[in-house]
C-alpha cells in the first residue's frame, strides 16, 4: 500500500504545438486539501483532466495507491475513487437531476438495465442531505430549471454520493453568490472532516489560501512551486509570489 | 413525517402525480392526441370507410416496416446524430435475405444474413461519423447513394420474386393474422417498439444516448463512453433497417432494387411529428411510432375523403407543420 491516493510521474500533454502540461509530477496524500493555482493557461484544467481521466497523457506514468495504471480514462478514474466537480459542472441540462447524479455510474440491475426507482430514491435523499429547498426538490426536474448555484449543488452532490477518496474541485466558486460560496466552503470542511482529500483549483487566491493546507503553483505547464501553508505567511504573500512567477518564470519562498 | 419545513409548502411536490406524469410525457401525449384527432376527423369525413376494420388492417400491413426503422432513428436523433442511409440499408439487407431465399436457402438463414448486413453497414456509418469525423448528415446521405448504387450495379434492374416463401413457417409467423385479423407484422413491430421504449428509458445504453446527445463533453467527463454510444446508435439503426427490409420482402414476396427507397421522407416526417426534436438529448420512442402511424394514415384518409391522390403531398406537409407547431408548446429549442 502506498502513502498516496494518486501519484503522477513526469506527465506531459500537448495539444498540437502547445505543451499544456510538461513533465509534471505530483502526489496526493489521504486527507489533505491541496490548492492548485496558476494564471490562465498555466495548465490547471489540463492537469485535472489528466487526473480525472478525460485526457490521456502523452507521456508519463500514473499510480493509484501505489499501483501503476494503464488505459486510464474517466470511468476508471471514478472507479478508483476520484470524483471531479468541473468548472463547466459536467451536467446534461435537459435530463433530470437523478440522471445527472448517476450519469456514467448508473445503479444497474441485470442485462444493463438501470434501477431507476432506487436511483430516484437515492437522489431524493441526497437532495435533502445537501439542503435543497422545495423549489428544486423533485429529482425528476430537468437541470435546466435550476439556478447556477443549484446546478453546482447537483454537481457536488454527485461527487459526494460516490464516497470518493479524492474530490477535485475546479473553480467551484466561480459565478456563485456569497451564500453559495459559503456552502461550497462548508462542503469542503465536511469532506476534510471525513478524512478525504481535495484538490481545489481557483483563481481567487484568498479562497484557495483559506481552504488549502498545501499549494501547488503551475506556470506554463510546469510546477514552479510546492509549499505547505506553514511556509506561506498570508494570501497576500502568495499573490506576491505569483506575480514574481509571472515575471521571472520561477519562484523562491523567502521564509 | 408530521411536519413539513416551511419552504416546502410551495413546492413542485404539491403537483398532482397525474399532472406530473402528463408533463413528463407531454411529447408522446401530443403525438398520440394528434393521431386520435386525425382519426376522428377521418371518421367524420368518411364514416363508411373509417368505421371498417379492413381500412385499419390495410394500413397495418405496411406500417410495421416504418416502425422498425423509426424506433432506432429516435435513438440516433436523441444522440445528436442523423442517419439518412437507412433506405439503402433496408435495400441491401433485404437483398441479402432475398438472394439466400432465391438460392434455395432457409429463410431463417436469410434473416440472419440481413441482420449481419445491417450491423456491418451501421457500424460503417458509425466509423465514418465518429472516428473519421464526417458530418452525420452528409456521410449517411453519401452512404445512401453509394449503397443504392451498389445494388443497381449488382442486379442491373432485376427484381427477385420469392413465391416459395408462401407457406413456410417463418413467413406465417411473421405475416399471418391469426389474432383478431391483426397482421402478425404489426405485433412484431409493437414488440419492437416496446423493447425500444425500455432500452431508451431504462437501459444504460438509452440513458447514455440521452446524455451524449444533451452534452457530449459532460457525458465524457462523467465517464460515459461517448464514441461507443454514438457508434451503437448507428448499429441499432442498421438492425432496425434490416428487420424492416425482411418484413417488406415477406409482405410483398418480391425484392425490388428500389426496396426501402420510399421510406426516407415519410419515416423522417413521422420521427419529428412524433415529438423527437432535432437538437438531441430528448425524444420519444412511442411518439416516433405514433408519428409514422399518422403519416401512414394520411394517404388513406385523403383518398377515402374523396380527394384525388394529388392532395396527398399537400396534406403530408400540412399535418407535419401543424403537429410541429403543437410540439413547439412542449418546450422551446435549446440549441
Amino acid at each position: 500500500m502506498s502513502d498516496y491516493i494518486i501519484e503522477l510521474k513526469n506527465i506531459t500533454k500537448s495539444f498540437g504545438n502547445v505543451n499544456a502540461v510538461e513533465g509534471v509530477s505530483l502526489q496526493i496524500k489521504p486527507g489533505e486539501v491541496v490548492g492548485l493555482i496558476g494564471d490562465n493557461g498555466a495548465g490547471k484544467s489540463t492537469l485535472i483532466k489528466i487526473l480525472s481521466g478525460v485526457h490521456p497523457p502523452d507521456k508519463g506514468e500514473i499510480f493509484v495507491r501505489g499501483e501503476k495504471v494503464s488505459h486510464w480514462n474517466a470511468a476508471r478514474s471514478r472507479l478508483s475513487g476520484i470524483e471531479t466537480v468541473y468548472q463547466d459542472r459536467a451536467l446534461v441540462i435537459q435530463q433530470s437531476i437523478t440522471r445527472n447524479i448517476f450519469m456514467g455510474r448508473e445503479i444497474q440491475r441485470r442485462f444493463g438495465f438501470v434501477d431507476t426507482k432506487k436511483q430516484r430514491q437515492e437522489a431524493n435523499r441526497l437532495m435533502r442531505d445537501i439542503g435543497f429547498t422545495s423549489k428544486v426538490f423533485d429529482p425528476d426536474s430537468p437541470v435546466a430549471t435550476l439556478s447556477g448555484g443549484e446546478r453546482q449543488g447537483v454537481a457536488i452532490a454527485r461527487a459526494l454520493y460516490f464516497d470518493a477518496e479524492l474530490i477535485i474541485l475546479d473553480e467551484p466558486t466561480t459565478a456563485l453568490s456569497l451564500t453559495e460560496t459559503r456552502k461550497v466552503f462548508s462542503f469542503i470542511e465536511n469532506v476534510r472532516a471525513r478524512g478525504k482529500s481535495i484538490i481545489f483549483i481557483g483563481h481567487n487566491i484568498y479562497h484557495v489560501y483559506d481552504v488549502a493546507e498545501r499549494f501547488i503553483v503551475l506556470d506554463r505547464g510546469k510546477i514552479v512551486l510546492t509549499s505547505d501553508k506553514t511556509e506561506v505567511s498570508s494570501a497576500e504573500y502568495l499573490i506576491e509570489t505569483m506575480h514574481d512567477i509571472a515575471e521571472t518564470g520561477h519562484a523562491e519562498i523567502h521564509a | 413525517m408530521s411536519t413539513q419545513p416551511v419552504d416546502q409548502r410551495v413546492g413542485r411536490d404539491e403537483v398532482h402525480p397525474l399532472i406530473k406524469w402528463m408533463r413528463n410525457n407531454r411529447r408522446v401525449l401530443t403525438s398520440a392526441g394528434f393521431l386520435f384527432l386525425m382519426l376522428i376527423a377521418f371518421v367524420i369525413a368518411s364514416p363508411d370507410v373509417f368505421t371498417q376494420f379492413r381500412t385499419y388492417r390495410s394500413v397495418m400491413i405496411a406500417l410495421p416496416v416504418s416502425i422498425f426503422v423509426v424506433i432506432p432513428l429516435v435513438f440516433v436523433v436523441t444522440a445528436g446524430e442523423i442517419d439518412l442511409s437507412f433506405p439503402a440499408v433496408v435495400g441491401m439487407a433485404s437483398y441479402g435475405f432475398a438472394a439466400i431465399v432465391d438460392a434455395g436457402g432457409n429463410p431463417l438463414l436469410g434473416i440472419f444474413a440481413a441482420l449481419a448486413i445491417g450491423v456491418v453497414l451501421g457500424y460503417l456509418n458509425g466509423i465514418l461519423v465518429v472516428h473519421i469525423g464526417l458530418s452525420a448528415l452528409v456521410a449517411t446521405l453519401g452512404m445512401n447513394f453509394l449503397l443504392r448504387g451498389l445494388i443497381n450495379i449488382t442486379v442491373e434492374g432485376f427484381s427477385i420474386a420469392m413465391p416459395e416463401l408462401r407457406g413456410t413457417l417463418v413467413h406465417s409467423l411473421m405475416t399471418d393474422d391469426p389474432i383478431l385479423g391483426i397482421p402478425n407484422q404489426m405485433l412484431w413491430a409493437t414488440a419492437f417498439a416496446i423493447l425500444g421504449l425500455f432500452l431508451y428509458n431504462y437501459h444504460r445504453f438509452g440513458i447514455h444516448v440521452h446524455c451524449v446527445g444533451d452534452h457530449p463533453g459532460s457525458a465524457a467527463e462523467m465517464g460515459v463512453n461517448v464514441a461507443r454510444t454514438r457508434i451503437m446508435v448507428f448499429v441499432f439503426t442498421g438492425i432496425g433497417a434490416a428487420l424492416a427490409g425482411v418484413f417488406s420482402v415477406m409482405i410483398n414476396f418480391v425484392w425490388w432494387p428500389t426496396t426501402g427507397d420510399g421510406l426516407l421522407l415519410p419515416v423522417l416526417a413521422g420521427l419529428f411529428v412524433g415529438g423527437t426534436p432535432t437538437w438531441g438529448g430528448i425524444g420519444t420512442v412511442l411518439g416516433g411510432a405514433f408519428g409514422v402511424t399518422i403519416v401512414s394514415f394520411i394517404e388513406t384518409g385523403v383518398i377515402a375523403a374523396g380527394l384525388t391522390g394529388f392532395f396527398t403531398q399537400f396534406f403530408y406537409g400540412l399535418i407535419i407543420i401543424v403537429s410541429l407547431i403543437g410540439q413547439r408548446f412542449n418546450g422551446a429549442r435549446v440549441r
